[in-house]
């Protein structure tokens, strides 16, 4: 197939023909994407239908692969940081946590617990803003067009505070290996107070919007069902797994990072279907607005936000212009980075949409030898054959839109 | 550490006495498996252990090493919240049985590892490139694959 654009155009002639043989002669296939609105970035399904009936949806990926795991292994430990924002970019703070825990946990390195709060306060304020891009979205598909520009805008104010606290909107690297980048801004836990104060108000006017809503869940109940016994078959995490009726919340089965200190429930259903699967994440932004209610009492305005450990921590500033010492170790922090002891470590936090996990390999050096990133959506995606089976091709944009997938994470 | 996870483990040893071997690491149990008795360990591990959630499976390239990769199992028991970590060495042109079968959740890592290193998984029920052309040459996740310079050099 050649092009006379001038643009790479992918040659699926072989696949074309092999599929062609496979198939029943009165199904037909056909391409959903790579560039279609309804899947959420680049993702082309190869769907087989009989009329209107999915005989068979098999997700094409690739299309975003960049390459992070090999780029990982030519930058310092600190540097990969901002690899992570870019997996799933829009929870960029729990991609963050992940990956940190598992330096300092390989290091040895213990973080100041007002450090380790403000790091769960920032993974909440993430889940919400990542869940308000989901539900937007998800009933944007469902056609209630009206709601995505409220939860954008609510998801703003998030942002805006992410960017008042790390200088960056998106993807901010905001935790470092050993603490945060900077400290809080000044009237930031007021800005929290009054977004928290407004959550229950707009929540309860998007409700109103799906909330017993026969087109919405007509649309939603009964279809793409993933039993339990599939989701952990398929290695799915998540929201998704907790729709099946799986008490399996990483915050609570393994608290890392101070979680343990906070009261919470986990939203369960038992559904198995795309109606348990929205439900759950919709409860969940109540939970982690309950989070963020008890991190304005747990944290102080002003402290510590690093470590003591110069290994990793860079000098104070006013010592880097008055001592030799803290100028050299200042330098070559940060043009060598820190070595890391050599081993292995697996760390993974309960990311808006699964499992969110880190494997590194350190060879000694400072940089990683390995550095595998365990993204949820990769997983969850591989549901999409048994979800859509026998369904509607209207009910394949529903099951993409209710396992909540994120491109960046599938390709990395 | 869990205790309930010392108790797995010593049935493991029992079970698999000599074969399995436990590796001294920071986080979870690990384990070294031979490849010929990799997939009946996995398949106790998951019928009568209840390790029902198989995570990840990723490759380590430890070139110029012999055997060269290292492919690594996280598995999971989600209803006791145990981990376990299991790693089997494989040479450059060794196949590795596919554990599709017992967790289809392996298909897309097996893949993935498949395309970035080369490794190949038998039993696997299709085995193609996931990420990079179907005409890509090379595994660009291996060591000595150059990070430089242009396709054609």
């Amino acid at each position: 197939m050649g092009s006379t654009t001038g643009f790479f155009t992918p040659d699926y002639s072989d696949e074309i023909a092999t599929s062609a043989k496979e198939v029943k002669s009165d199904t037909m296939i056909i391409n959903l994407g790579p560039q279609h609105p309804s899947t959420h970035g680049v993702l082309r399904v190869r769907l087989e239908l009989d009329g209107e009936r999915v005989v068979d949806a098999q997700p094409v990926i690739g299309y975003l692969h960049t390459g992070f795991e090999k780029t990982a292994e030519s930058l310092s430990y600190q540097q990969c940081n901002t690899i992570t924002d870019r997996l799933d970019y829009l929870a960029p703070m729990t991609n963050n946590l992940a990956y940190v825990l598992a330096v300092e946990k390989l290091m040895d390195i213990e973080v100041p617990k007002r450090a380790q709060y403000i790091r769960v306060l920032f993974s909440e304020l993430t889940r919400i803003a990542s869940h308000l891009v989901w539900l937007g979205t998800h009933v944007m598909d469902l056609g209630a067009m009206s709601l995505f520009f409220y939860t954008m805008r609510e998801r703003e104010i998030i942002l805006d505070m992410i960017e008042a606290a790390s200088g960056v909107r998106m993807n901010p690297s905001y935790f470092r290996v050993g603490g945060l980048a900077y400290d809080l801004p000044d009237g930031f836990m007021e800005k929290l107070q009054e977004f928290l104060k407004d959550l229950p108000r707009w929540m309860k006017s998007f409700r109103t919007l799906f909330e017993d809503n026969p087109l919405i869940n007509e649309r939603l109940k009964g279809i793409a069902t993933i039993t339990q016994e599939q989701a952990l078959a398929w290695s799915v995490t998540g929201p998704n797994l907790r729709a099946t009726g799986l008490n399996l919340d990483l915050r609570k089965a393994e608290p890392y990072s101070g979680y343990e200190d906070f009261e919470f429930s986990v939203p369960l259903k038992t559904g198995c279907d795309a109606y348990a699967r929205f439900w759950v994440r919709v409860e969940e932004m109540y939970e982690s607005a309950g989070i963020l209610e008890q991190c304005l009492s747990k944290i102080e305005p002003r402290g510590v936000y690093m470590t003591s450990d110069r290994k990793v921590a860079l000098p104070p500033r006013d010592q880097i212009y008055g001592d030799m010492e803290a100028l050299i170790h200042q330098f070559k922090l940060v043009t060598q980075g820190f070595p890391v002891p050599e081993g292995e470590v697996y760390q993974c936090v309960e990311g808006p949409r699964g499992e969110m996990g880190f494997y590194i390999v350190s060879d000694g050096g400072p940089r990683p030898y390995r550095w595998r990133a365990r993204t949820p959506s990769f997983y969850n995606l591989q549901t999409m054959p048994i979800m859509c089976k026998d369904g509607l091709v209207a009910d394949v944009i529903t099951a993409i839109g209710s396992i909540d997938i994120m491109l960046g994470d599938v390709d990395k | 550490m869990n205790p309930k996870v010392d108790s797995v483990l010593a049935r493991l040893q029992a079970r698999f006495p000599g074969e399995v071997t436990r590796t001294q690491t920071k986080d979870q149990p690990t384990f070294m498996v031979p490849r010929d008795s990799a997939l009946s360990v996995f398949e106790y591990l998951k019928t009568d252990e209840g390790f029902a959630l198989l995570l990840d499976v990723l490759a380590v390239d430890f070139f110029p090493a012999r055997p060269r990769f290292e492919l690594v199992y996280h598995l999971y028991h989600p209803i006791e919240f145990l981990r376990v970590r299991l790693k089997v060495k494989v040479g450059e042109d060794q196949p590795m049985a596919s554990v599709t079968g017992i967790w289809p959740g392996a298909n897309w890592p097996e893949r993935e590892a498949y395309d970035l290193y080369g490794i190949v998984f038998e039993g696997h029920p299709h085995l193609t490139r996931i990420y990079l052309p179907d005409d890509w040459e090379g595994y660009p996740l291996r060591k000595d694959y150059p990070t430089t310079g242009k396709r054609s050099d």
